[in-house]
């Protein structure tokens, strides 16, 4: 947890999580990035082996909705807010990394 | 007469108005006067929905003229943070990649609210996605402090506060993920309210960290805060993490004062790094307070409360990463045109997002990465889990526990735009209440020496907001803090 | 050759084959909301805030995915975990709308289980619940996704419910792998989780193929093949994939681990555009989801109320039936095909009739028209009510025939097509005599070559004879009856 995050590191994050980034935001937020991991360092002080992660605030299980119909939107009322929209459908640039 | 109206809390108002002293429409009218006159200075307002809010009025009044009843909010005034979803009505998150935005659909609570008559008056500016703790990250200008506009209304629901605290709106909604109704409640002098997890519905809330968010009043009075706090929560099937048992009104218990209430204050936050001493001396003087009105008063050690911070900054984020994906370019919002669609989500992602969410984006990103995440994303639930226990431990010997609510009063606008982390520190306070995902309030109960408000945090356990709003109505009671002796420009 | 068998060494090459197969659940609605889950519908009409993912919105999970997911585990033999949670699943892609899919990770619904096919045991890791996407429509040129110049999104796909079920690497070949995707799509048809239709998209599967030298254990790298939308072509494809890994391994080439697609034109496999960066999902648990933990009482209930397995039903077949296994494969394997024939049985025909004609002409007709047994209009009553008239003589089995043809075409039922047409198959031996006689009359030399000739000359004058006559009666002499008469007269009595 203490290896200092690199610049090359936040580069990937940056395509991961798809941000351009410019050079100069790329210096700066790998400095920024690195002063936070480094206090967040701080709990490898705490003895945490064998502690449960805690994902969730509240031990609820089990909370289902019954397979029943409900009334769908609008179409229009969607498709007046995208950016482009053609034949009832959401049009997009060129899809070029098929899944 | 317009000042002795906006000056009303918001149960004299539904009163005013339930008893024919006071038409909805006058109500509205004082308000949206208030507001008009002070928005341009305090920017607390980023959308003010004046002839939807007129028309509802003339319709309440005319529902009460009938005779019918008209809800226990009829009336009444509210202001509604910017990441509640409000159908046909902009909603923004105070991002730019979001405006313009008109949902289709109303938040589970905006519903709430309406069906008992409150009357919505806009929408509040916020830090972008909830993500700051000073609202200088608001997309669309920073929220003005209205006790010094020089200085920041705290984050991220900055707009709410300033407007409850400026007399735009006797009550608005907040959302809280690690502090964020409960800091700028304590830096605008205002009762602000963070609920269990669970106990308010966030559905129809643009997400911050799914795990952390909740929804909660801000008011000038305790009272105020529970009657809000009452018309909101409850169960909502929309919701995953609701909780299905019903709340116990909080409403009856603000004069059961606290004879025998076990009160313990957090040593950890009595003595935390960067405590401004009259924060300090403040909260000596409440636990003072408390203890002369027959509660029993003691210290107590939450060890582990002080790695919150480091735990919140972790799991946040890698939520965040991962909520604000879908913010791309397609289907609403901003575009920013590229060869192809991933070029679009690219170019539209690095032009509507800010730095603060850009950071907290890829810092959730890294803490998930392959590689990372037992170390970073994993290790911080793990620290979740000990807050818990160390919560656990604490509340075995106490009812409610005590603490600053922020370890300073509020700061200047500027003052820490470029240091995230010392910006992140502001937060110490609040953060692991809602890691645990318990309620916390803040009550203001004092001034510093330049006139800015001191608030002071109650924290309870899970589903305990009774003895907590018995210790807040107690609090608010014994500082007789004086809303109305603002030193701000503005008013 | 049986399946055990239909390994797949080449030079001393070995395959090793895992399957990945996404059937969608049948269920009413999406997975974590209200809208309708139906095939085909206007573009985005079956749409909402949760499945399109807007600002705001949270899923709430559907009681009967979860349901027919254990209906699952319990068909395949898989544990189902007393503790199961959602994980999100984290790449863009827009067709995606939360650009994250819910999808589960390390605690799946159901793990650890196994399905028998003809002797051969095919592991099964887990079968997980997740959501599907929705399509996209590539516009331009090529009308494919390299070269298109837009492309039109519509979501009433998404949040779809899926079952991902992921085989462990134990199929040896083409044969195998296609007997494990039929096994499957009949055991998901009968357990009624879903419509199990390659050709619509309900059932896709993904195949992690790679090969070894034979007796080596450690596994060569794998190559994934998609879009395979038949059980014809998920075996041309893995059979053409394992082909080429080992002429690129003989040839001294490398497999390069990669997503190929499969071209049903050309019978090749092609290399995809990778995507860009490396995978990193970056799972986490689903915040805005809770476990599911399935109760001791719930788990029970699901466990009895499991309806007969396809394995359990052939062997029923042939044992109460009197049928071939192989006859019992063909009713079973064929969606719908089983529950016709039972139909038809409890009617009241003739079981080891009804297997014949369903198996045969009415199999035939399906196959051209692509309709399924439900979709008939031969129904199972009127096949037994065909059947009923060659039982009592009034239709030979060629006029049932054409009976059946034209009930397929209308609709009308057996008997009023009989009526209608006139088919009645005559079996009055006085009017049957007279043609007979007529007939014998007109070729005295072949009455002559009868009685001289030997048995297998008597035989194929008798079915020259015979002809003639279905030719005169136009199909519709009783064949009994003439031939009797035929015999009788040719004999002298």
């Amino acid at each position: 947890m203490s290896a200092k995050i690199t610049r090359e590191d936040v580069a990937h994050v940056a395509a991961l999580a798809r941000l351009d980034v410019t050079d100069d935001e790329l210096d700066r937020f790998t400095k920024q990035l690195d002063a936070i991991l480094e206090h967040a360092a701080s709990v490898e002080a705490l003895d945490i082996d064998g502690v449960k992660p805690t994902y969730h605030p509240l031990p609820l299980v089990n909370v289902f909705r019954d397979d029943v119909v409900r009334p769908s939107i609008e179409r229009d009322a969607v498709l007046s807010q995208a950016p482009e929209a053609e034949d009832g459908r959401f049009r997009v640039t060129r899809i070029l990394d098929a899944e | 007469m317009t000042d002795a109206i906006t000056s009303k809390t918001a149960a004299e108002l539904a009163g005013d108005f339930r008893d024919g002293t006071l038409s909805a429409s006058e109500i509205v009218d004082a308000h949206l006067d208030r507001i008009e006159a002070l928005n341009p200075e305090l920017n607390a307002f980023l959308y003010i929905d004046a002839d939807r809010a007129r028309r509802r009025a003339a319709d309440l009044d005319a529902v009460r003229a009938a005779g019918n009843e008209a809800g226990a909010l009829a009336g009444v005034p509210i202001g509604l943070k910017d990441l509640l979803c409000t159908e046909g009505i902009p909603t923004t998150a105070g991002s730019k990649i979001l405006k313009g935005w008109r949902p289709p659909y109303d938040a589970t609570v905006v519903s709430r609210l309406e069906a008992q008559g409150a009357i919505s008056l806009g929408k509040l500016n916020m830090d972008e996605f909830a993500m700051g703790s000073s609202n200088e990250n608001s997309a669309y200008g920073s929220v003005k402090n209205p006790w010094d506009t020089s200085k920041v209304p705290g984050g991220s629901s900055g707009g709410s506060a300033a407007a409850v605290a400026a007399g735009m709106v006797p009550l608005a909604l907040g959302s809280d993920t690690g502090g964020s109704i409960r800091q700028p409640a304590a830096l605008c002098g205002v009762v602000g309210v963070k609920p269990t997890y669970g106990r308010v519905s966030r559905y129809g809330v643009i997400a911050f960290a799914s795990s952390l968010d909740q929804i909660g009043p801000f008011g000038r009075t305790v009272a105020d805060a529970a009657f809000m706090l009452e018309a909101i929560w409850g169960y909502d099937h929309f919701d995953s993490t609701s909780i299905e048992e019903p709340p116990t009104p909080v409403g009856s218990v603000l004069d059961d004062g606290v004879q025998g209430l076990r009160v313990g204050v957090i040593s950890e936050l009595a003595n935390t790094e960067g405590l401004q001493p009259e924060v300090a001396a403040a909260l000596q003087r409440s636990a003072g307070q408390l203890a002369a009105a027959g509660a029993i008063v003691d210290e107590v050690s939450v060890p582990s409360i002080e790695y919150g911070l480091s735990a919140y900054y972790l799991i946040a984020p890698a939520e965040a990463s991962s909520n604000l994906a879908r913010y791309d370019g397609i289907r609403y919002g901003l575009r920013v045109e590229g060869p192809d669609t991933a070029a679009t989500n690219r170019l539209t992602r690095a032009a509507g997002f800010g730095d603060e969410v850009k950071r907290r984006i890829m810092l959730g990103t890294y803490a998930l990465s392959a590689g990372y995440y037992d170390a970073f994303y994993g290790k911080a639930q793990q620290v979740r889990t000990l807050i818990i226990d160390d919560f656990a431990r604490a509340y075995e010997r106490f009812d409610v526990l005590l603490s600053p609510t922020s370890p300073t009063t509020a700061f200047g606008l500027g003052d820490k735009v470029d240091d995230p982390l010392a910006m992140y520190l502001s937060d110490v306070c609040t953060i692991a209440t809602n890691l645990a995902g318990a309620p916390a309030m803040s009550v203001p109960v004092g001034k510093d020496a330049h006139g800015l408000p001191i608030g002071m945090q109650i924290l309870a356990p899970a589903l305990g907001e009774r003895p907590m709003f018995q210790a807040g109505a107690a609090l608010e009671a014994a500082a007789s803090f004086n809303a109305a002796e603002k030193t701000g420009g503005a008013l | 050759m049986t399946i055990a068998e239909a390994t797949t060494v080449i030079d001393g090459w070995e395959p090793v084959i895992g399957l990945e197969v996404h059937v969608e659940l049948k269920t009413a609605t999406k997975m974590f909301c209200g809208c309708r889950n139906e095939f085909g519908g206007a573009p985005n009409t079956h749409i909402c805030p949760v499945c399109l993912g807007l600002p705001g919105s949270l899923p709430v999970l559907n009681r009967q995915a979860v349901e027919f997911a254990m209906r699952v585990g319990y068909a395949l033999n898989l544990n189902i975990p007393e503790r199961s949670v959602f994980h999100r699943k984290n790449y863009f892609y827009p067709d995606m709308p939360k650009d994250f899919q819910t999808s589960q990770y390390d605690e799946p619904i159901t793990e650890d289980g196994w399905i028998d096919i003809e002797g051969v045991r095919i592991g099964i890791e887990r079968a997980h619940l997740e959501e599907d996407t929705g399509k996209s429509t590539h516009v331009g040129t090529s009308g494919r996704i390299h070269g298109a110049e837009y492309s039109l999104i519509d979501y009433n796909r998404a949040g779809v419910p899926l079952l991902e079920i992921v085989s462990r690497p134990d199929i040896r070949s083409a044969a195998q792998a296609r007997a494990y995707v039929a096994e499957l799509r009949a055991v998901l048809f009968a357990i009624g989780v879903s419509d199990v239709k390659m050709e619509e998209g309900s059932m896709r599967v993904d195949a992690n193929i790679s090969v070894r030298p034979v007796g080596r254990e450690r596994f060569g790298t794998r190559a994934e093949i998609k879009n395979m939308n038949s059980l014809r072509s998920l075996e041309r494809a893995v059979d053409y994939e394992i082909r080429r890994q080992i002429t690129e391994l003989e040839s001294g080439g490398t497999i390069v681990q990669e997503t190929r697609h499969w071209n049903e034109d050309d019978g090749r496999t092609h290399s995809m555009r990778s995507k860009e960066g490396a995978d990193d999902y970056r799972y986490f648990p689903e915040p805005d989801l809770v476990p599911v933990a399935p109760s001791l009482s719930w788990r029970e209930e699901v466990a009895a109320q499991m309806p007969e397995l396809p394995a359990q039903r052939r062997a029923r077949l042939v044992e109460r039936w009197g049928i071939s296994a192989d006859d019992a494969d063909v009713l079973v394997a064929v969606a719908g095909l089983a529950d016709y024939a039972e139909s038809a049985v409890d009617a009241g025909a003739d079981p080891v009739e009804v297997t014949k004609w369903v198996t045969g002409d009415l199999l035939g007709r399906a196959n051209e028209s692509g309709l399924s047994p439900a979709e008939w209009k031969v129904t199972p009553h009127y096949l037994t009510e065909t059947l009923a008239l060659v039982a009592d003589g009034t239709l030979s089995r060629n006029l049932a025939k054409t009976v059946l043809d034209k009930v397929w075409e209308s609709g009308d039922a057996p008997s009023v097509v009989v009526d209608r047409e006139g088919m009645a198959q005559v079996s009055d031996s006085d009017e049957l005599g007279g043609l007979v006689d007529a007939l014998l009359a007109e070729h005295p030399d072949d009455v002559v070559r009868y009685r001289e000739g030997d048995e297998k000359s008597q035989k194929k004058l008798l079915g020259f004879f015979m002809g003639q006559l279905m030719k005169q009666t136009r199909g519709q002499g009783n064949p009994g009856v003439l031939n009797q008469l035929l015999r009788d007269k040719l004999n002298g009595a």
